[in-house]
């Protein structure tokens, strides 16, 4: 089902035609009621008069998290605070947290784009949703419940935590709809076993993970082990929270809702477009919204798009799964580290799980050192030492030959990772660089 | 003729055995024999204890990173040569045996020795023709 077919399914042509009537209207509606853009668009020699089509949104300077941090808490909104109905924050790299503000307009929005997103994972209006994403200032929990709300659909606001009683709302009220953390997911399987309760028995048909990258491995164990398809949803609460866009059941890409998020690919270094199915930092510009819109938003994440219609019959465009994120990717001697290389490693080896933790040190030698910790499970733990140093070697190797950088290797005890009930945390960098 | 042994993976960090001896005091479980592996950054620690199926699942509920292995009880007789003699049958057999090691306590005027082969049938089977006294877990749970 197509939540709002007109727009989801809108020939290419009038697509743009309506996303140039509605950047035309958004650079001057920031210029006239933002003094943040209305300074960012003379010091870039720039006018809203310039901006006449779709084709001239690169004349428009970017917006960075910089942006967001220098004007907290709410240099960047075009409204008055009085106008803002709702407001959401995620923490920032560095200083101040990032604070987003909705107008009751930009929630209704909010519920229409993830109102699309559970209708591309194959929601139908008579199921029941668990929504175990955070709920409060985190937008996962919100952002979901308003458009299962939109949907009609039953909703059972779990929030995240409380594994047990999650598990047990599963069995008792048997939702056919799950959305978490990739991570969280996995996390509740371990739970699930020691309850006794087999995972591919539950009654989720359909999870839908976000708020983390996550690999391609890592969902064919999610759908594996739950028995259940697992599609990927994206979103940044600078630009609405989930919502942004959503794989749907062909899992061939996520669709953007570029009627209201425009998204262009850019080479981070150069700020230039990068063409289709290269990969790129994603900048989006939100067409619609009213309370904090904002141009030419840098997400940080590295993605490649396609504009080719999809199956399912959507013509908006796709992006493929997050490859890495610029501020999640740690340098080490020169060579670029993604944490998710590490867990396509993990999941390569037959037996070992994701639960990984990276600590880069700098040692007395000025060189950057890489220890991977990884937790062994009974799958992997044999008596013979020989056994568990052949692991530890094959692990060893194989990340290696992905970073091409040496790494020790560390097999700790289960539990002994700091795994969140929400983002699990990868990285630990103690360097002072 | 097999018996249950124990195996449980530790961090090489401070009060981590005691943790978990303390952890099968505390249930009632009596270690029988063990023996510690260690490596620089892990061991493992082999025991056979009085209750296999409790301590396996004492060390789930526990996140302790357990698991079991069949191993074979061997009466040696206790003097110069005893386990000379009974290696040699292995030997004789093709038997390769992985590790082994002693039991705490005495077995009538005989010492008690476990052993892990790589083949546990076919172990307990040399040993047992050579007239060799293999024990069952019945045996270990009453000592």
């Amino acid at each position: 089902m197509i939540w709002n077919e007109p727009m989801e399914t809108m020939p290419l042509q009038d697509l743009k035609n309506l996303q140039s009537e509605r950047l035309v209207k958004l650079a001057r509606y920031v210029y006239d009621n933002c003094p943040v853009y209305k300074q960012k668009f003379e010091t870039h020699g720039i006018s809203p008069s310039d901006i006449r089509s779709l084709d001239d949104i690169t004349k428009l300077p970017f917006t960075t998290k910089m942006d967001m941090r220098d004007n907290y808490p709410y240099g960047l909104f075009s409204l008055p605070r009085t106008q803002i109905v709702e407001i959401h924050v995620s923490t920032g790299t560095t200083g101040n947290p990032t604070l987003v503000g909705y107008t009751r307009d930009d929630v209704d929005l909010w519920g229409e784009v993830t109102a699309r997103c559970l209708c591309c994972a194959g929601a139908k209006s008579d199921d029941i949703i668990q929504i175990a994403y955070g709920y409060g200032l985190f937008t996962g929990g919100l952002g979901f419940h308003y458009g299962a709300m939109k949907m009609g659909l039953t909703i059972i606001p779990t929030s995240s935590g409380q594994t047990k009683r999650q598990l047990k709302i599963m069995q008792d009220f048997k939702p056919r709809i799950l959305c978490c953390t990739p991570s969280y997911c996995l996390y509740m399987a371990e739970e699930c076993r020691e309850m006794g309760i087999d995972p591919r028995s539950s009654s989720w048909n359909i999870g839908i993970f976000g708020a983390e990258p996550w690999s391609e491995r890592m969902r064919a164990e999610i759908e594996q082990t739950w028995n259940m398809l697992a599609v990927d949803v994206y979103g940044l609460s600078e630009i609405i929270g989930p919502g942004v866009s959503q794989e749907c059941t062909y899992k061939e890409g996520l669709h953007v809702f570029s009627d209201v998020f425009y998204p262009e690919i850019i080479d981070p270094e150069t700020g230039k477009p990068v063409p289709d199915g290269q990969p790129g930092e994603l900048v989006i510009t939100t067409l619609t919204k009213q309370g904090i819109p904002l141009i030419r938003y840098r997400t940080r994440d590295i993605v490649s798009i396609t504009h080719e219609p999809c199956r399912c019959g959507r013509t908006c465009p796709r992006t493929s799964k997050i490859t890495g994120r610029t501020d999640d990717m740690i340098v080490v001697r020169g060579i670029n580290v993604f944490p998710s290389q590490i867990e396509h490693v993990l999941l390569g080896i037959e037996g070992t799980q994701p639960h990984y933790q990276i600590v880069v040190d700098r040692l007395a030698h000025k060189l950057d050192e890489v220890e991977i910790m990884v937790e062994v499970d009974e799958k992997m733990f044999s008596d013979e030492i020989k056994q568990m140093k052949s692991l530890e070697h094959k692990i060893k190797k194989e990340i290696e030959a992905i970073l091409s950088i040496g790494v020790t290797v560390k097999l700790v005890e289960p539990k002994t990772i700091q795994r969140s009930e929400g983002k699990a945390k990868r990285v630990i960098d103690k360097r002072q660089l | 003729m097999k018996i249950t042994q124990i195996s449980v993976f530790l961090e090489n960090r401070k009060g981590r055995l005691y943790e978990i001896c303390s952890m099968l005091g505390q249930a009632k479980i009596n270690i029988r024999a063990l023996t510690i592996a260690e490596t620089e950054t892990f061991g493992v620690l082999r025991m056979v204890v009085d209750k296999p199926a409790e301590a396996i699942e004492l060390f789930r509920k526990n996140h302790v990173t357990a698991n079991q292995a069949d191993v074979v009880a061997v009466e040696v007789p206790d003097r110069p040569g005893g386990l000379a003699n009974v290696l040699k049958m292995l030997s004789d057999r093709q038997v390769n045996v992985e590790y082994m090691y002693g039991f705490v306590e005495k077995f009538s005027e005989n010492a008690l020795l476990v052993f892990r082969f790589d083949n546990p049938e076919k172990g307990g089977q040399v040993l047992r023709d050579a007239g060799i006294n293999v024990l069952a877990g019945k045996e270990i749970q009453g000592l």
